[in-house]
Formats: structure tokens, sequence, C-alpha cells
């Protein structure tokens, strides 16, 4: 299958401290890939460099056939920061009208993308009013606005109910269906489950680059979290500290 | 750059403070007031009224917009919505401009009103239209924003944001003429106040004092600040980078 992502040898510093130690990975075009690792462990940082924000020290970051950042790309990814990064002092729909406009799209397709999150109803309303986990759909909306062809999403369930988070993952679903690459990161190991692939990360390195399946039968468990665990040990053997 | 992308930002910095209306009404009320209190500071010692609020009328605008716009412009960068932003098909420019545009146009509103209520209410006069006195309040005014954008690239903090406030903007009043006439300070500071675009926007309101109609002076003054804004702007959109550590 055709990349969306392909990484090699990316090294990142931020201050003085190395955050990422050469990571070499790739995402499959049309999938739903989990980026998974502890708070801490790199994950913001490549999804950083991923959308071409972050400066690097070394390695190529190639996205949808072209260098990370590149003025092209800038029509074809979608970005959600972690912490949701809307204006709190205008309503959803001034948000999503805005965000479309910066596309060329019509007010029509930001309020699909707002339905598309469950806030049809607290359109109006300002974001500064609205609960963590409304903000972070209502900044997920802007970013869904116009179907581009990487979503990369930082943490999109974080604070989400249940049924709402079902209905999410449902969603990065039907998207993938339809050709659109996700790149979701997650420090929650349920969340590993409902992706295609996974990239686990700790410590600015990758432990594992599989799809669930693959992670389970290499750890011989059903059990995602103790599947990572496994593999953080076979790593820490091969790499004597 | 992008027209269109430019005016949807100007729209949408515009809709914020729409829903700030507390801003909204410091931002239009405060230089009438702080005019009225000059007036009565000042009252009874004739042209000294005229010669000072005419030049605050210059002052105000480019104050308050330098403030506002550099905090308007560091909430951009610590909410993440800038990082976000630049990964859009925004250029640089357009989010600088659609700044110095909303804010100039508010600057408009904020200048009309402060410069009807020194004429109506408190009585100024002047030898020149007071249209003028309006038009270089605004262009003042997006040389405050223009300036404003430029330090808060520079700026982490609210904190270190508002100190840029002496540094940059106080050293301008100071020297603009308005506390000591340029002719009379010293070579040095003299130089110094040259270089000042505030200084530029202060001779032209002195000329529209003096003169009846618009003078060359006070165009190529105008012709000065309007480039120096421009500057600025350009020079923040260079400052602005869309790889971070």
């Amino acid at each position: 299958m055709e990349n969306a992502i392909a990484v090699t040898g990316l090294v990142v510093d931020r201050g003085r401290r190395r955050v990422l130690h050469g990571i070499d990975c790739a995402v499959p075009a049309g999938s739903v890939t989990g980026l998974l690792g502890p708070s801490g462990s790199g994950k913001t940082t490549l999804i950083r460099a991923i959308v071409g924000v972050q400066i690097v020290r070394a390695g190529t970051v190639t996205v949808l056939g072209k260098p990370a950042g590149s003025a092209a790309l800038r029509h074809a990814v979608g970005y959600v920061t972690q912490a949701p990064s809307i204006y709190a002092d205008l309503s959803v729909r001034e948000n999503a009208r805005y965000f479309a406009s910066l596309y060329g799209l019509s007010a029509t397709h930001a309020d699909a993308a707002i339905a598309d999150v469950g806030l049809a109803s607290a359109q109006g309303q300002l974001v500064g009013n609205l609960s963590g986990g409304q903000r972070s759909r209502a900044s997920l909306a802007c970013a869904l606005i116009g179907t581009p062809r990487l979503l990369v999403l930082d943490e999109p369930t974080v604070g989400q109910d249940p049924v709402l988070r079902a209905d999410l993952w449902a969603k990065f679903h039907a998207l993938a269906a339809s050709g659109t690459t996700l790149l979701v990161s997650s420090h929650v190991m349920d969340e590993a489950g409902r992706c295609d692939r996974l990239l686990l990360i700790r410590e600015g390195r990758l432990v594992g680059d599989d799809t669930p399946a693959a992670i389970r039968a290499l750890a011989g468990t059903d059990d995602l979290e103790e599947a990572f665990l496994h593999l953080i040990r076979n790593q820490d053997e091969a790499v004597p500290a | 750059m992008s027209l269109r992308i430019t005016l949807h930002t100007t729209a949408r910095i515009l809709r914020q403070l729409r829903h700030d209306r507390r801003t909204v009404a410091l931002l239009i009320v405060v230089p009438a007031l702080l005019l009225a209190l000059l007036y009565f500071m000042y009252d009874g010692s004739g042209g000294t009224f005229d010669r000072i609020a005419l030049i605050m009328l210059g002052i105000f605008p480019f104050v308050i917009m330098f403030l506002v716009t550099s905090i308007a412009m560091l909430r951009e960068r610590t909410t993440g919505t800038l990082e976000r932003l630049l990964t859009t098909p925004l250029g640089k420019l357009d989010l600088l401009f659609g700044y110095g545009l909303a804010f100039g146009l508010a600057a408009a509103v904020q200048g009309a009103v402060a410069t009807a209520a020194a004429y109506w209410l408190l009585g100024l006069e002047t030898t020149g239209h007071a249209g003028l006195v309006v038009l270089i309040a605004v262009i003042n005014a997006v040389l405050g924003v223009a300036l404003g954008l430029l330090c808060s690239a520079f700026a982490r903090t609210e904190f270190q944001a508002v100190q840029f406030l002496p540094v940059v903007v106080v050293p301008q009043v100071l020297l603009c003429g308005l506390f000591v006439s340029r002719a009379q300070m010293a070579g040095w500071l003299e130089a110094i106040s040259n270089v000042l675009p505030l200084t530029y926007a202060v001779d032209a309101l002195v000329e529209v004092g003096r003169h009846s109609e618009a003078t060359t002076a006070m165009w190529r003054d105008l012709v000065i600040v309007a480039g120096a804004a421009v500057v600025a702007l350009v020079l923040a959109a260079a400052t602005l980078r869309r790889r971070t550590p």
C-alpha cells in the first residue's frame, strides 16, 4: 500500500533535550493509524514534525509525497492540536466558518463539519463557554472541513464521553474508508484496538509498528497494554542502558 | 498573499472584538474621557489645550492599538491557534494585514468619537479640518498595530509583551515634540527623534493645527508613518516562523 507519511531517521531536539532519537516509520494511505505512548514520549513532537511546524535536527518527513510543511500540503492536511486551538471568544459556528474560509469553502461545509462532531445544537455558543470535551470536538470540526487527505489528530478523544468516543472512532473509520488517512495519537491503550495500525513510542524511540493483531501475536497476549509492556522490555534488553 | 483570506481574517478579528463588549466600550470611550481630563487640567489656559489635545488625538490610538494588538497576537501564539493557522493556506501577511485592517477599522471608530468629542464637547479649535485629524489618528493606530505585531514575536508571556510598551512606545512619546519642542532638544536626541515614526505623526497633526489646507509637509509625514507601518508589518512577517523549536 502507498504511504501517506514516511519518516526516516527523524531526530528532534527541544531545548537541550533530545526528544526523538531517530524515528523510522510509515503510515499507509487510507488507514487509521494510532500513535500511542505515555505522556512525554514524543508523540506531539512527532506530530508537529509531520505537519511541518517542528524544527528538526536530522532525518526526513515526507507527507503525501512532499516534504512535510510544503505549501502544497496546507490544502491537504488537517491538524488538531492537543489543547483545542480555536478562538474561545467566537462561537462554534464562527470558528468553523473562519477555518472554512481559509480553504475557500462555504458556510455549508462548516455547518456540516459541526454536525459531524455532534455539536449542531451548540453551534451558536461561545467556545469559551463549552465543556472541555465539546471544545475539543469544536476544534476537531475545524479540521474536518473540506475533508483533507490527511488528518493528524493529537489526542482528539480525551475527555469525551464513551458514547461520543465510539461515535468519533466510527467517524474516523468512515473517513478512512472514503480515502482519508488518519494519524491519531492517544495515551489510552484501550483506544489502540480501534486502529488499523499502531505506532508505539516510548522515550522518543519507536518500540512497535504493526497492526494490533500482529502486536498481540508477537507479545503472545490479547491485552494491548501488556503487549506494549512486552515490547518495551524487549527493547530495553536490546539496547542496554 | 490572498485578499480573500486577509478580509476573512479581518472579519474574524472584528467578530472576536464584538463578543468582547467591555473592550469595545473601553476602546471607544477612554480616549474621549482622557481628553476631557486634559480639558479640565488646562481650563482657561487657551491655546495649550488645543495644542496638547490635538497631539493626544494622534498618540492615544497609537498606544492603545499597540497594546491591544501585542496581547491579541500573543494569545494566538499561546492558545495554539497561530500554529494551527500556519498549517492552513493562510499566508503570514494575510494574518498580519488582517490584524492591521481590523484594528485600523476599530481605530477609525475610536478616532471619530474622540475627535468629535474634542471638537464639539471640549471646544478644540484647529485651523485645518477635523477629518484630517481622524485620518492621521487611523494611520497612527495602524502603526501601533504593526509595531505591536512585530514586538509580540519577541514576547513569550503577557508580562513580557506589556514591557514592550515602555521600551517601544514611551521613548517615541517622549521624543515626539510634545514635551520639549524638537528644535530645543540636544542634537543627538533630535537625531533619535528623527528616526522614530511617531515624530512624523505628531508633525502632521501640528500641520493640521496651523494650516487651513492639507500641506505637502503633512502628506509627506503621513507617507512616512504609513511606510513605517508597512515596514513593521513586513518585518513582523519575516519574524513569524512556521517552524518553531
